[in-house]
């Protein structure tokens, strides 16, 4: 590939220029640019540190709500909360995003990254606003949850590094549009963008909007904390701060299918089903999302019904739409690929037959199906106007968003690191035997957690509240649940110090790779007389996959009638 | 490949399979989109989000003026609870207004309601946001300040009734209770 673009002229940008600073990736044969890979490795290093901190907040929020044991004080409980949610929402994903963002702009275009002094400004600013949010929350002068709700204040400095961090994650958004633009000036690639690049762009474009919100939240709150103008109206803040905190959740999910496709193809040689389609989804996110911040307002003042009817749908579910979508072409593409390989048996041969020892591959799989069975059905019945009645601000809400953003989207991104470290750091796993079983207790530590969450939520019992015992209200059944959730935590927490001790283990004392392949994790070879490509062009190759997407149906579908159902059992209200 | 440019052609209709999905779950999104409005005009919760714009002060000052009107007794907890020791309990004529406070850290007043009379509750909070969270039914609704948030609340059942805090409100947010009492 490289001696064919060597032969047109191609501006600077292109890897295949003479003098661009890069190397051949002796696993996959791709150029990789130097610039970029530090900028990865940088990021995702950082990335991991916030991580870590916020893991070990969660295991103290976990061992606190599980009342037995309400291991911290009331300061300390609602300090690490916001502590953990900044920690793990803002900190560890926008960085990994961004290392996900200068991958995909550079290696998949054979491209060069567009400038090593904006990464480097946008880095430092990141880097410097998470410190100082950290900081400013753990000397206690901002505990005031992720949320900040006005009136409740904080010290100027939370706003500040939260602004900061926005600012830097634009900057580094800003080098990756730019890098797609000089890439394609340059002739660096020929055709259209690869699915991978395609899906990081869908995010990165939510990410500007979602940012942009950001700015005009927080802004006039910074303004506000130092003295210097009126304090800004609650409802409008709740409405601009969740086109930020949702929006946000939808850049994770585009960086999660992105993923999704990524490690399909790298371990199985999957590929979509059809681009047309897969590209017309995250295009659907593009456009729909933003309605999707009504979904904190559904039982709010001040905001009608028809507005939060609307809102809450965005525009007939398009969205949603989008998110069924991939969950057929994800695994659709990677049955189609199975068979392709020989793997013919049966309606689900080709699921038994994976590679699930290889981590990357369990790990993504664990996050299709708690992302999609737990996580969108919840989301979607949770964010139904009037069922929100019966969900706002319980246990049922950190219950859905620990199955998206922690086993859907973080544990997806975990899945990566098991081929970035080799491919991007140059070093092989140590310790293969523990990354072998690490997604498993994420993913279902993870699980028990949220079915501990749900269902104390369902029982009434609220988010963000220290004691269950003051009110008088709960029984034995909403101990047993909280008792879940601790155990799925603590399980968790297992599995983030794992996949922590694995990554930064592996930095120091894994061995080196240059000049050989990675070790490999585990890939299914072809069997004798199959033939890839040999199901190009058959549309009814997925016969496991269409199965398997109506179980999901017929869950979600009786899920969402049966909250009907409890909604219709409470008193009437308008 | 996902990771590699695209050169061929890779404009495709869906097909087999994959159409058979996209209308299933086209058609499944229309079901979830037409409940609501379906619910809004056949179902009986619903959140309107019926409000009105009011100074916390004011809103102290009708509410005392609703207690004094129509005050029936005194609630005092069994539970040790510093924060809400004793509550006036008020009752509304049916049909009529209520006013319910969420402050740091209470709900004020208790309220006393006939079982399938319907009554306008005016919630509003006085310093930092509250959430409404009636238990063990959990019906939940946001009290914001400046917000006079107008709920029409039909009880349909008898019994005591506890509304617990689920918007963080600072330390004592967790023991924030109010109550609301059907006969």
């Amino acid at each position: 590939m490289t001696t064919a673009s060597a032969t047109l002229s191609v501006g600077p940008h292109s890897l295949a220029a003479p003098d661009a600073p890069k190397r051949v990736c002796d696993t996959t044969g791709l150029g990789v640019c130097l610039a970029a890979q530090r900028f990865i490795k940088l990021h995702a290093v950082v990335g991991i540190v916030f991580l870590l901190l916020g893991g070990i907040a969660a295991l103290l929020l976990a061992l606190t709500r599980w009342q037995t044991v309400h291991l911290l004080p009331a300061d300390w409980f609602y300090r690490v909360i916001t502590f953990h949610g900044i920690n793990m929402l803002i900190l560890w994903i926008l960085f990994f995003e961004v290392a996900i963002l200068y991958f995909a702009c550079t290696t998949p275009l054979n491209a060069k990254l567009y400038s090593r002094k904006v990464a480097w400004v946008g880095f430092i600013l990141m880097l410097a606003g998470g410190i100082m949010v950290d900081w400013i929350i753990l000397v206690g002068k901002a505990d005031v949850m992720m949320t900040s709700y006005l009136p409740l204040l904080a010290h100027p400095a939370f706003y500040l590094g939260i602004i900061l961090v926005a600012v830097g994650t634009l900057v580094g958004v800003y080098n990756f549009f730019a890098t797609l633009y000089v890439a394609k000036r340059d002739r660096a690639y020929e055709g259209s963008m690869p699915i991978v690049t395609f899906g990081a762009l869908a995010a990165a474009i939510i990410a500007v909007v979602t940012l942009l919100h950001g700015a005009v939240a927080m802004i006039p709150t910074f303004t506000y904390s130092m003295g210097w103008t009126a304090q800004p109206d609650p409802i409008w803040y709740r409405m601009i701060w969740w086109g930020l905190g949702h929006q946000s959740q939808q850049v994770n999910v585009c960086a999660m299918v992105t993923v999704w496709y990524l490690l399909s193809n790298v371990i199985v040689g999957a590929k979509p089903v059809n681009e047309t389609v897969c590209r017309t989804a995250f295009a659907l996110y593009i456009l729909f999302i933003n309605l999707a911040s009504a979904h904190h307002l559904l039982v709010d003042p001040g905001v009608g019904a028809t507005w939060k009817i609307w809102n809450t749908s965005y525009a007939m579910y398009l969205a949603v739409l989008a998110s069924m979508i991939h969950g057929f072409t994800v695994p659709g593409g990677v049955e189609i690929a199975m068979r392709e390989r020989g793997y013919n048996r049966g309606l689900f041969g080709w699921v038994v037959a994976l590679p699930w020892r290889n981590p990357a591959l369990s790990g993504t799989v664990l996050s299709v199906i708690i992302f999609g069975f737990l996580g969108g059905i919840t989301g979607v019945t949770l964010g139904t106007q009037q069922i929100n009645i019966i969900a706002h601000n319980t246990l049922r809400i950190p219950g859905h968003f620990h199955v998206t953003v922690v086993g859907g989207t973080t544990l997806a991104f975990m899945a990566l690191a098991y081929y970035v470290i080799p491919l991007i750091f140059q070093r092989d796993f140590i310790w293969r035997g523990l990354a072998r079983i690490q997604p498993w207790l994420f993913g279902i530590g993870i699980t028990l957690l949220a079915f501990g969450m749900s269902f104390a939520g369902s029982l009434g019992v609220s988010r963000r509240s220290w004691d269950v015992d003051a009110q008088g209200v709960y029984g034995p059944a909403v101990h047993l649940w909280l008792g879940v959730l601790g155990i799925g935590g603590v399980l968790a927490f297992i599995g983030l110090l794992a996949f922590v001790l694995l990554c930064v283990g592996t930095l120091f004392f894994g061995p080196k790779n240059n000049g050989r392949p990675m070790a490999d994790w585990g890939t299914p070879p072809i069997q004798a007389g199959a033939q890839i490509g040999s199901l190009a062009n058959s549309h009814t190759a997925t016969r496991g996959t269409i199965v398997l997407t109506f179980v999901f149906l017929a869950c979600f579908v009786v899920y969402y009638f049966a909250n009907w159902k409890a909604l219709a059992d409470v008193w009437p209200v308008r | 490949m996902s990771l590699r440019p695209l050169t061929a052609p890779w404009f495709h209709a869906p097909a087999g399979h994959e159409k058979l999905w996209i209308g299933v779950a086209l058609v499944w999104c229309f079901v979830m989109s037409l409940m609501m409005p379906y619910w809004h005009f056949r179902g009986k919760q619903n959140s309107t989000g019926e409000a009105y714009t009011v100074k916390p002060d004011a809103f102290l000052e009708r509410t005392q003026k609703f207690v004094e009107t129509n005050r029936v007794g005194t609630f005092k907890n069994p539970i040790a609870n510093a924060l809400a020791a004793e509550l006036p309990i008020v009752e509304p004529p049916p049909g009529g207004d209520a006013y319910l406070i969420g402050r740091m850290w209470q709900w004020y007043p208790a309220l006393r309601l006939r079982v399938g009379e319907t009554y306008r509750i005016h919630l509003s909070a006085l310093d930092l946001q509250h959430g409404f969270s009636l238990q063990p039914l959990n019906m939940n609704f946001q009290a914001v300040p400046g917000y006079d948030h107008v709920l029409t609340l039909t009880p349909t059942s008898k019994g005591e009734y506890t509304i617990v805090c689920n918007e963080f409100c600072g330390i004592g947010h967790h023991a924030m209770t109010g109550k609301i009492f059907v006969e």
